[in-house]
C-alpha cells in the first residue's frame, strides 16, 4: 500500500483512538463526580472539637505516632449507616485505629444512631459548624481519611466504605505505611 | 403569541436572577458583599459541580460564601480568598481553570487540533494545484469546434 492510500485511513485511526480513550467514560464504576483531594500528601489540618458525650476534645495532637483513620459521619446520613458494619468489623478486629467526626449533627442524635448501629470510633469529635470538614476538603459524608505517622494525610475514601475498599484500598496502605 | 412571548421572558429573566444567597448571609459593605459575589461566581459548588457557589443551594455552598465573606472582612485580598478555597478543595473548584501542566492539553489542544488541520489544508491544495494552461494545438482546437457545432 502506498503512502498515500495510508494516509486515508489516518482519520479512521484517529476516529478509534479517540473512541478508546473516550470508553473510558463509560467504564462501570467510573464516576466524574469524584473529586481528588487536595490534601494528600499534605499535613493534616489541625482542629479542635468538642467531644460527643462530654468526651475528651478531639484534636489533631492525639494522633500521636500512629496510624489513624478520621471518618466524618452524621446521624442524618444515609450512606453512613450503609458502611457502619464495616467500620464495626475493622475495629472489632483491631485492624485500623478509627477516630470520628460528627458532621452537623445534634449531639443527642449522633447519640441515638451510635446506640442503634454501633461505635466503631475511640474518640468521636463534634463538628456542628462543619469548618474542620471545610479544612479537610470534605463535600459530603461519609468521608474517610487515613493520617500517618509524621501527620499527613495518605488516603482520602469519598462514600460509603465497602469490603471492597478495606480489601482493596486499606489493607494495602496499612501495608505501605508499615502497620506494626 | 407576544404576550407569551413576554411571559417567558419574564419567567426566564427571575430563573437567571435567583441566585441562592440569602439576605442573612449579605455584607453590609457593599464594597466587600460585590467581592464577595464576584469571587462566589468564580467558585464551583462540589456538591452539584456544575453551579457556582453564588447560585448553589447546597448546604457546603452556603457554609462556604460564609467563608469567603468572614475571610475578606478580616482583611483578605480576593486571590488570597480563593487560595484558602483552593488550598483546601482543588484547582477544580475554579470555573475557569487555571493554565498549569494538567490543564495544558485542554487550553492547547484546540490550537494543536488547528495547526493539524491547516497542515493538512496546505498539502492538499499544493498538490492539487492545477499545470499552467498550455494553448490547444491546431488539431485539439478543430475538435472543440466541431464538438461546439454538434450541441448546436
Amino acid at each position: 500500500m502506498s503512502w498515500r492510500r495510508a494516509a486515508y485511513l489516518l482519520p479512521l485511526i484517529a476516529f478509534v483512538a479517540l473512541a478508546i480513550y473516550l470508553s473510558h467514560g463509560l467504564a462501570p464504576g467510573y464516576n466524574p463526580e469524584l473529586l481528588p483531594s487536595a490534601l494528600i500528601d499534605k499535613p493534616a489540618p489541625s482542629f479542635d472539637l468538642a467531644g460527643l458525650k462530654g468526651e475528651a476534645r478531639l484534636t489533631n495532637r492525639a494522633f500521636a505516632d500512629e496510624i489513624v483513620f478520621v471518618n466524618f459521619f452524621a446521624s442524618w446520613c444515609v450512606p453512613c449507616r450503609e458502611e457502619s458494619p464495616v467500620l464495626m468489623d475493622l475495629s472489632r478486629r483491631n485492624v485500623i485505629v478509627l477516630y470520628g467526626v460528627d458532621y452537623k449533627d445534634k449531639p443527642a442524635d449522633a447519640e441515638k444512631f451510635l446506640q442503634q448501629y454501633g461505635d466503631p470510633y475511640r474518640r468521636i469529635g463534634v463538628d456542628e459548624s462543619g469548618r474542620t470538614a471545610i479544612d479537610f476538603g470534605v463535600y459530603g459524608v461519609p468521608e474517610t481519611y487515613a493520617i500517618d505517622r509524621t501527620g499527613r494525610i495518605r488516603w482520602r475514601h469519598v462514600g460509603p466504605l465497602t469490603s471492597d475498599v478495606v480489601t482493596k484500598e486499606i489493607l494495602p496502605l496499612l501495608q505501605e505505611l508499615g502497620a506494626s | 403569541m407576544t404576550r407569551a412571548l413576554a411571559a417567558a421572558a419574564i419567567l426566564l429573566g427571575i430563573a437567571h436572577a435567583a441566585f441562592a444567597v440569602e439576605p442573612s448571609e449579605m455584607l453590609a459593605n457593599p464594597t466587600l458583599e460585590a467581592r464577595a459575589e464576584a469571587i462566589g461566581k468564580q467558585l464551583r459548588c462540589v456538591v452539584c459541580q456544575n453551579e457556582t457557589i453564588e447560585e448553589s443551594g447546597a448546604d457546603l455552598a452556603h457554609d462556604l460564601r460564609v467563608l469567603i465573606r468572614e475571610r475578606l472582612t478580616s482583611g483578605d485580598t480576593d486571590a488570597q480568598a480563593i487560595k484558602y478555597v483552593t488550598d483546601r478543595y482543588g484547582t477544580f473548584v475554579l470555573l475557569k481553570p487555571p493554565v498549569e501542566p494538567a490543564t495544558y492539553l485542554l487550553w492547547f489542544s484546540p490550537f494543536a487540533i488547528l495547526a493539524v488541520g491547516a497542515a493538512g489544508a496546505w498539502f492538499y491544495l499544493r498538490r492539487r494545484k492545477a499545470p499552467p494552461d498550455e494553448p490547444l494545438d491546431l488539431n485539439q482546437r478543430r475538435r472543440l469546434e466541431r464538438l461546439l457545432l454538434d450541441d448546436q
